[in-house]
């Protein structure tokens, strides 16, 4: 294994006290003063996510809408300049490549698609060898990337874009969409997105202006009780807004219907890679659904536990697991039979050999 | 960050206590267990009466990331058990060391005692994570 690389912002974690560890191939804090309390910090005010590792691959030129839109499952020409949108990668094997967001920066030409980090290498090959005249840049080295979530995310952005006088303001911007501006001199993406379920934004800088704005947001937050938030937190705030995870809930085998995104998949307003396999597992009708479930008696589901019927069939597997701080709870995803997917339904998870009761719930698992 | 390892505690590589008292062995987590781990949310010991061996799992706990066990420092039977941990995990980060111990076990031999380390070879371990 080579060393895992850090991310500019990787003397900032040391400063405030972060735990630093090796996370797909990056040296990054799974905490700092803990997850629980980060966590709800999110939910309750506002946090910073160090979202560096993140890949993001540029398609420029004449052919960047069309390349786009065959390789995604999304309708990309929907997209005006300023428009972001959740998509999907499929594969040849009705599978996914990878869950992505596109940001449109210039219709027709400049999109910039954010991936996963473990993925970045995989993506830009898939995206070159299935090119369809763009020219695709791999610019993942070039961009650091600050998520600030929460309900007073706005209200710091405004501190800090309005001390700056930089025109866009984060509280006017509509969810998913995009805004180019500078910060300092450093040039910057401003996106209302984000992987937490709260408000707020995530800003590309360029990777030398990432500390000096990182060190603002701390600084000009202070009084809107502003943490840091590390890879624990980030997971368990997915988690409860069920939000999928590549490699947990999505992979390259499992059909992108059972994980309940048709939503993002649009076959009947174009074609593209891998459309009849995703199709073809989608009519021969799905025997798993990914589900939320909450335990009704005491454990946690894990990733990886089993899962069990009332009448002791196995139905699937956990895909993701924790303790909510929201709910102060035990919460899980997973595959189940779809025939008991249905919410209410009673299903057993496989905790160290034992059966262990919990129940289909809706998602996410925390009013929104 | 400093650590309170009580010299007379006697300390597993896996980061258990044991303190003993003639063959009654009280069996918990260290501070440096409680702060790797964070909070700590569940908890599973065995019952009273179980017999558990030296260095096997007797138990675990989680925190709101991971899964841990917990390993016996000593070989013998579990004669009590802090049942109050289920309701309240919590305590075993605010006071691991003394309210939140886990079992109490009457320990089957002295000479098992020989295998555990004492603070300051424990104090070095810890110190070079």
């Amino acid at each position: 294994m080579t060393n895992p690389q850090k991310t500019p912002l990787y003397e900032e974690h040391v400063k405030l006290n972060g735990r630093i560890v090796d996370f797909a191939g990056w040296s990054l804090p799974v905490q700092y003063v803990g997850v629980k309390e980060e966590h709800l910090n999110v939910r309750k005010n506002v946090g910073l996510f160090d979202v560096s590792h993140m890949g993001e691959i540029r398609f420029l030129g004449p052919k960047a809408l069309e390349s786009l839109e065959w390789m995604t499952t999304n309708s990309v020409s929907r997209l005006e300049t300023g428009d972001a949108q959740y998509s999907l990668i499929p594969n040849e094997q009705g599978g996914l490549v990878d869950d992505i967001i596109i940001y449109c920066l210039q219709k027709n030409s400049d999109y910039l698609v954010c991936v996963n980090a473990s993925n970045t290498e995989k993506d830009f090959q898939w995206f070159k060898s299935h090119n369809q005249g763009a020219d695709i840049i791999n610019q993942s080295s070039f961009w650091a990337q600050i998520a600030i979530q929460g309900p007073k995310a706005s209200e710091l952005c405004q501190r800090i874009f309005q001390a700056n006088s930089i025109a866009p303001t984060c509280a006017t911007m509509k969810p998913f969409t995009v805004k180019s501006a500078y910060f300092k001199e450093h040039p910057i993406l401003i996106a209302s997105t984000g992987y937490t379920g709260e408000k707020g934004v995530e800003i590309y800088i360029e990777n030398s202006g990432a500390s000096k704005l990182w060190q603002l947001l701390i600084e000009s937050g202070q009084d809107l009780g502003v943490m840091p938030i590390g890879l624990g937190a980030r997971d368990t705030l997915r988690v409860e807004m069920k939000y999928p995870l590549y490699g947990n809930e999505i992979n390259d085998t499992m059909n992108p219907y059972a994980a309940g995104l048709g939503w993002v998949i649009k076959p009947d307003l174009k074609d593209f890679l891998g459309k009849n396999l995703l199709l073809e597992g989608k009519n021969k009708g799905l025997t798993q659904k990914l589900v939320g479930f909450k335990m009704i008696e005491k454990g946690i589901p894990r990733t990886g536990y089993s899962l069990f019927s009332f009448d002791n069939q196995e139905i699937g597997k956990v895909t993701s697991g924790t303790h909510s701080p929201s709910l102060d709870a035990p919460i899980g995803i997973g595959y189940v039979a779809s025939r008991q997917s249905e919410i209410g339904t009673e299903i057993f998870v496989d905790i160290r050999g034992k059966k262990v009761k919990a129940v289909v719930c809706k998602t996410p698992f925390i009013e929104r | 960050m400093a650590f309170h390892l009580p010299e007379d505690y006697y300390y597993t590589k896996e980061h258990e206590w044991a303190q003993v008292d003639e063959n009654i062995v009280t069996v918990g987590i260290t501070e440096f267990a409680q702060d790797q781990l964070g909070e700590i949310v569940y908890v599973e010991l065995p019952e009273e009466g179980q017999k558990i061996s030296q260095n096997q799992s007797f138990g675990v706990i989680e925190s709101v990331k991971a899964v841990s066990d917990l390993f016996s420092p000593v070989s013998g039977t579990v004669i009590e058990v802090n049942t109050s941990l289920s309701d309240d995990p919590s305590v075993l980060n605010d006071d691991p060391i003394n309210e939140g111990w886990l079992v109490r076990i009457e320990m089957d031999s002295e000479k098992e005692l020989a295998n555990l380390m004492r603070s300051p070879e424990y104090k070095k371990l810890i110190n070079e994570k």
